[in-house]
C-alpha cells in the first residue's frame, strides 16, 4: 500500500492526465456531483456519489453504431468504429464499480459488443472507499463492501492522506506511472477506517435488506404475484430509475437521417416506456403494472437466474433518492418477500 | 477491430414475388452473389432500410438453397410498408442469423412431422418443409395443415400445389375461413380442420401463426392426445439488437431472439404468460 499527502493530489491529476484523460467527480455548484474531465483547479467532489452513474464511460447515453450513404437503389455501409481513448476514472464508488462487472456479463458475453469492448479495455477505474454512506445505500446486500472496493486500484481518504492499492495488471500499470510522487505507507489507518464505515453500515435503514426467496425458482411465483398491482399503482412511467441505474442497460437502436448520410445510434431505453415492447401486431406490456414488473422482475429474479444468481442491483440507492413517487426496488423487493 | 454483429452487411433484392394482398415475398443475395450468411430453419434475420427502421424477419427459405436467401413480409407497419415498395435491384442492409432455430437434425429426424399454419406463419415453416423434403430419407411423413382468411391470403400457394402436394410421403391439408368461389377445398379455422383430421399422436408438431390459432390448436392436439412436449412453435417478440442484449423480448428470462424463437410448448408453460 502506497499514499500521497491530499496537498499534493493536484500533482497526481497532472501526471495522470499527461498519458489518458482523467474523469472524476466534481460538484456542479447546485450540490450535485457529476463526472467531468480534469482540468488544472478542479477539485474533487465530496458528494457520496454523483447523480448519474458512471456507465456513461462504457455505454454511454448514444452513441454512433454505423453510418450509410444512400444512393438511388444503392446503400453503402461505413463502420466508423475506432479504437477509445485511454482514460482513467477516479473517484468510483464500490456500488457503481460493482455495476461495470454486471454490464460486462451483458455486453461481453457472446457475440462481444465491440463498442463497449474497446471503453471497457482502456478505462482504468481508480475506485474510492466510502465513509460516510447514506440512508439510501444498501450495497452490502449484494455482497459490497463499501469500505473496501473493487477497480483496478482501491483508495482510501484518512486524515489528509490517499492510500493506494493496485488490484489488477491494469492498475499496477498505472499506478507504476505515478509511483514516484507516492510513499510507503502501513495499512493501519485504512484498516481503521473500514472498521467504522463497516459500524456505520450496520446502522443504517437499509441494513437488513436481503434478497430471500428471489431468484430462479421463485420465477412464476414473484411474476404472478397479486402486490404488483399495488405497488405500480403510481408509477408514472418517467423511467427516471432506469437511467439513473448504474445496472440498466437496455437500448433503442435508431436511424437519424443529417441529409448526408444516415446515422444509426444506440441510445438508452426504458422498460418503463410504453413503445418499448410494441410492435406493428401488439404489445406484450400494455399496461404500467407490466412494465414495472419486468423492470424488478429483470433485476432480482431473471437476471440472477442468468447469471449463476447475481443480482442486477447494487445498491446504490439513487432509484430510492430519485424517484418521484418515492417507489424503489427496496421497497418492491421487501413487499414480494413478505409470504 | 473484432466484428460487430450490429453492424449490417449488404444486401441486394433480386425478385419480388407477391403472394398475397399484403404479404410479398423478397429473394435477397450478397453483392457478388450467393447468399448473405448460412442459417438453420427457423432462424432470423434483421433487414433494414437505413432512415426507415430495422426489424427481425424469419428466413422462410431453406438453407438447402444455395444462391439465395427469401423472405415472405407482410405490410403491417412503417418499415415493412416501404419493403413492399421495393423493386429488384435494391439495395438493403442484413443481419443474422439469429436465433436457435428448430431442431431438423436431432428432435425431428426420424419423426412423422405435422406443420400447422396460418396466414404469414407459413413464413418460418417453409423453411423447415423444404429443407425435410430436401433430406427426405432421415424424416418419415410429413403432414401440413395451412390455414388463412381466404384463398388468396395463402402464401406460397403455387409452390403448396405445384410442389409439396405432389411429393411422395407429404400430405398437404389447406383450410380457408370463409367458403369462396374457385374454393372447392375445406372451409373452415384452423384448430378445428386439425381436430377433424385426427392425427396419430406419434407425430412431432411445429406450429407457427396467430396466437389464438395457436392456443385452439394446441388444446385440439392435447384433446387428440398429444403432449405439449411434442409441440414446437415460434415467437415474435420486439427485437433491436438480436443477440439478447437490448432487454426488450424476453419472456422470463429467456430472450426469443437469442434463446428462442423457437420453444416447446412445455418450455412456454416454464416461463410467465407475457408474450
Amino acid at each position: 500500500m502506497r499514499k500521497l499527502s491530499l496537498f499534493n493530489i493536484s500533482k497526481l491529476y497532472e501526471m495522470i492526465s499527461d498519458n489518458k484523460q482523467l474523469y472524476l467527480p466534481v460538484d456542479n455548484g447546485a450540490g450535485q456531483a457529476g463526472y467531468k474531465k480534469w482540468e488544472y483547479g478542479m477539485t474533487m467532489s465530496q458528494a457520496l456519489n454523483t447523480v448519474r452513474s458512471a456507465k456513461d464511460f462504457f455505454f454511454p447515453q448514444t452513441e454512433n453504431l454505423v453510418d450509410f450513404k444512400m444512393n438511388g437503389k444503392n446503400i453503402e455501409i461505413i463502420d466508423t468504429r475506432s479504437e477509445a481513448e485511454d482514460f482513467v476514472l477516479f473517484g468510483v464508488r464500490a456500488c457503481d464499480a460493482r455495476s461495470f462487472s454486471i454490464l460486462d456479463k451483458v455486453f461481453l458475453s457472446d457475440p462481444v459488443d465491440s463498442f463497449y469492448k474497446s471503453r471497457r479495455e482502456h478505462g482504468t477505474v481508480i475506485t474510492l472507499s466510502c465513509t460516510r454512506p447514506e440512508e439510501t445505500c444498501f450495497c452490502t446486500a449484494f455482497g459490497i463492501d463499501p469500505s473496501n472496493p473493487e477497480g483496478d486500484i482501491s483508495s482510501w481518504i484518512e486524515d489528509g492522506d490517499i492510500y493506494f492499492e493496485a488490484i489488477t495488471d491494469k492498475g499496477a500499470v498505472l499506478m507504476d506511472s505515478f509511483q514516484s510522487i507516492l510513499d510507503e505507507a502501513d495499512e493501519s489507518a485504512v484498516e481503521t477506517q473500514k472498521t467504522e464505515t463497516r459500524k456505520i453500515m450496520a446502522k443504517l435503514p437499509l441494513a437488513d435488506f436481503n434478497l430471500d426467496g428471489f431468484g430462479d425458482a421463485a420465477l412464476l411465483e414473484k411474476f404472478n404475484s397479486p402486490k404488483w398491482a399495488e405497488l405500480s399503482r403510481t408509477c408514472l412511467g418517467c423511467g427516471t430509475c432506469t437511467f439513473v441505474c448504474p445496472t440498466c442497460q437496455c437500448y433503442d437502436i435508431c436511424d437519424f437521417d443529417t441529409g448526408h448520410e444516415v446515422k444509426r445510434f444506440r441510445c438508452w431505453d426504458s422498460c418503463m416506456y410504453s413503445d418499448f415492447t410494441k410492435m406493428a401486431h401488439g404489445n406484450p406490456r400494455v399496461t404500467q403494472m407490466e412494465k414495472f414488473r419486468q423492470r424488478f422482475m429483470h433485476k432480482l429474479v431473471y437476471f440472477p437466474a442468468n447469471n449463476n444468481g447475481e443480482y442486477g442491483c447494487v445498491g446504490c440507492g439513487r432509484c430510492l433518492a430519485k424517484c418521484p413517487i418515492s417507489m424503489n426496488i427496496a421497497k418492491v423487493a421487501k413487499k414480494l418477500g413478505d409470504n | 477491430m473484432i466484428e460487430e454483429t450490429l453492424i449490417p452487411k449488404l444486401g441486394r433484392v433480386t425478385d419480388v414475388r407477391i403472394d398475397t394482398p399484403d404479404v410479398k415475398t423478397f429473394r435477397v443475395v450478397s453483392p457478388d452473389g450467393g447468399k448473405c450468411f448460412e442459417h438453420i430453419p427457423g432462424q432470423c434475420a434483421m433487414l433494414s432500410i437505413p432512415g426507415i427502421g430495422e426489424a427481425m424477419f424469419s428466413i422462410t427459405s431453406s438453407p438447402t438453397n444455395t444462391e439465395y436467401m427469401e423472405f415472405s413480409i407482410k405490410k403491417c407497419g412503417c418499415l415493412t410498408n416501404w419493403l413492399h415498395l421495393m423493386e429488384p435491384g435494391q439495395a438493403i442492409a442484413i443481419r443474422g442469423p439469429y436465433g436457435n432455430g428448430f431442431p431438423v437434425e436431432t428432435d425431428f429426424r426420424g419423426k412423422d412431422l405435422l406443420f400447422v399454419a396460418g396466414g404469414i406463419g407459413l413464413a418460418p415453416l417453409r423453411s423447415v418443409i423444404n429443407y425435410v423434403r430436401h433430406y427426405r430419407a432421415n424424416y418419415g411423413t410429413v403432414d401440413i395443415v395451412y390455414g388463412s382468411r381466404s384463398k388468396e391470403d395463402l402464401v406460397d400457394y403455387n409452390e403448396i400445389i405445384e410442389e409439396w402436394s405432389r411429393e411422395e410421403g407429404v400430405n398437404v391439408h389447406l383450410t380457408i375461413d370463409r367458403a369462396q368461389e374457385n374454393w372447392d377445398g375445406h372451409v373452415g379455422f384452423v384448430p378445428n380442420y386439425v381436430k377433424e383430421l385426427g392425427f396419430d399422436v406419434n407425430k412431432t408438431v411445429i406450429i407457427c401463426g396467430p396466437p389464438i390459432m395457436i392456443k385452439f390448436t394446441l388444446a385440439g392436439l392435447q384433446e387428440l392426445g398429444f403432449e405439449k412436449k411434442q409441440v414446437y412453435t415460434t415467437m415474435e417478440l420486439k427485437m433491436k439488437c438480436g443477440v439478447g442484449k437490448c432487454g426488450r423480448c424476453n419472456i422470463g428470462g429467456k430472450y426469443v431472439c437469442k434463446d428462442g424463437p423457437v420453444f416447446r410448448c412445455d418450455q412456454l408453460d416454464e416461463m410467465p404468460n407475457e408474450y
